[in-house]
């Protein structure tokens, strides 16, 4: 059997657990876009605030679904001894996490068009200036948070503990980063470490490509930020891997 | 290929300061069932894990079907199944998928629905595997390690938490497993399951093997026989080697004196007597 094939399997069995386990479904899909029509619904006529909110929503989808589902999953199948039962078997370790990741990417690339779609359809923002700088930076983010949130699971001592680790990080990121409103009004000692952290560089990717029309050759400061972190990510999810 | 199908030379393994694995050595053959029997934290997980790739050995030499186990070659994992001492499943999935799923990680699997039915699961084949009893969980985790059609198998604690009936079940598949022409390496601390089911056990204490052999030689050779009768409300035990000798006398005797030997019984020392002793705390 190819590699190619027993991906593409491991894959498809991935979607079919996905979809069978509703509430995260509802973590993945539901909350972003309800948050997104909130936010949008108190906004909704002023345009200048929608041009925030919609790559703002589409960043923070793209750390949900990959950064945060990752942890979550990865703390599950470990606890569960579903990794080292896995481990026990031919299937190459590419593969399976080849699966694990494909499944948040999926999800993460179907959230960003949906956002991008209800952003034109349902509150008349622009359809993207730069689709390529909007596929490029939506995949340098599902690369770094993906990297991010299997190394963060080797830092949860517990599926238990799994919720509040992960919102310790996820909301106060989300909150500094420019998700919901503009973040040049942040204190400076915020902004400072918001300009450190990788989702406010995907964001203003996601906003070049969405709203200024800045391609990826503008932004090359942001895609250095989010590089060096999926670097930084992938390291430590290897060397600190934890199979049981 | 007439080489044992697991070697393990002086074998240790240290946690920290713990010496868990204290210099073990034994060989398995093709087709034979073995049982590492022992107490609980004998060390007998720590070497099954040795084994199976999952932990790294300290010191001594280890061969798993011509590999050593430590490399965690893609080859030697297509060859053998695993049933690890506790482990869960994916839980929204039936016990059809799991099985298929698993079949569909190997090169030759066997048959996925013939599997359930050789563990016994066809009833639950459409339920999912958070629904399944204990039990029946261990029968699951039995056909996902032999799906693949390994020739040597890994059973750790297999049938521990079972009710009597499970157990029986689940010693059937073990038994067949045998007649299949597997190698089984069974660890337990039922003696029972040991006796019932292994071509030879080895006896594991302390990280250390303290007897070896097929489970009917490991009785200890003197005293051989035990001969026991109640008198006056006492229990009183003899220990022999020449039963023969010793019921006649204790028969006429009671004759006699026109007594009956009440509860009269002559009994072999069990292979349970002699693993509570080998296993037994010095505590003396
Ligand atoms: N991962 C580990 N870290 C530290 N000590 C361990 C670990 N695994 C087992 N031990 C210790 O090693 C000894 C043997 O354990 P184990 O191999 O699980 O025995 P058994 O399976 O026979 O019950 C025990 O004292 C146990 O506490
Ligand atoms: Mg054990």
């Amino acid at each position: 059997m190819s590699s190619a094939a027993t991906l593409w399997r491991q894959l498809r069995f991935e979607r079919r657990l996905f979809w069978r386990n509703p509430s995260a479904a509802f973590f993945n899909f539901i909350l972003p876009l309800l948050l997104l029509f909130l936010v949008a619904s108190v906004f909704a006529s002023d345009p200048e605030e929608l041009d925030v909110l919609i790559p703002g929503i589409a960043g923070m989808a793209v750390m949900a679904t990959t950064f945060s589902a990752l942890a979550f999953n990865l703390t599950f199948l470990r606890e569960q001894g579903i990794l080292k039962r896995m481990r026990g078997t031919p299937l190459p370790v590419p593969a399976y996490f080849g699966g694990l990741l494909g499944s948040a990417v999926a999800n993460a690339l179907v959230q960003v068009v949906l956002i991008v779609v209800i952003g034109n359809v349902v509150y008349g923002v622009d359809w993207p200036r730069d689709p390529l700088s909007l596929a490029v930076f939506t995949a340098l983010g599902v690369v770094c948070f993906g990297a991010l949130g299997i190394a963060f699971a080797n830092a949860i001592p517990n599926f238990d503990a799994a919720a509040a680790y992960v919102n310790l990080v996820f909301l106060p990121v989300i909150f500094i980063s420019g998700v919901f409103y503009s973040a040049d009004s942040l204190p400076a000692f915020l902004e400072g470490v918001a300009q450190a952290l990788p989702l406010k560089h995907v964001i203003e990717g996601l906003s070049g490509a969405i709203v200024t029309g800045a391609g990826v050759a503008d932004n090359l400061g942001a895609v250095l930020v989010i590089a060096a972190w999926a670097v930084a990510g992938t390291y430590l999810a290897i060397r600190y891997f934890r199979w049981e | 290929m007439t080489e044992a199908a697991i070697q393990v030379r002086d074998l240790r393994k240290s946690y920290g300061r713990v010496e868990a694995v204290k210099g073990l050595s034994f060989n398995v053959g093709r087709g034979e069932i073995f049982g590492l029997l022992g107490p609980n934290g004998a060390g007998k997980t720590t070497t099954v894990e040795i084994l199976e790739g999952y932990r790294q050995r300290s010191a001594g030499e280890v061969t798993v079907l011509g590999h050593d186990p430590a490399s965690r070659d893609r080859r030697l994992q297509e060859r053998v199944g695993i049933v690890l001492q506790s482990c869960g499943f994916y839980p929204r999935v039936s016990v059809g998928e799991a099985v298929q799923h698993f079949a569909s990680l190997y090169p030759a699997p066997r048959d996925a629905e013939e599997t359930i039915a050789l563990v016994g699961l066809e009833e639950q084949r459409k339920a999912r595997t958070a629904e399944l009893s204990g039990g029946q969980r261990r029968r699951l985790d039995l056909a996902l390690a032999l799906v693949g059609d390994p020739e040597l198998v890994f059973l750790d604690e297999p049938t521990t938490g079972f009710d009597p009936a499970a157990r029986r079940a689940a010693w059937g598949v073990v038994r067949r497993l045998g007649e299949l022409g597997k190698t089984v390496l069974l660890t337990t601390h039922y003696l029972d399951e040991a006796q019932a089911l292994a071509d030879r056990v080895a006896i594991v204490k302390d990280g250390m093997i303290v007897a070896e052999g097929p489970p009917g030689e490991l009785a200890p050779g003197q005293p051989t026989y035990r001969v026991a009768y109640d008198s006056n409300g006492r229990r009183v035990q003899h220990e022999t080697d020449d039963p023969t000798d010793l019921l006649h006398r204790l028969t006429s005797d009671a004759l006699a004196r026109g007594e009956r030997l009440e509860g009269l019984a002559v009994t072999r020392p069990t292979l349970e007597e002699v693993y509570l002793e080998l296993t037994e705390e010095d505590e003396r």
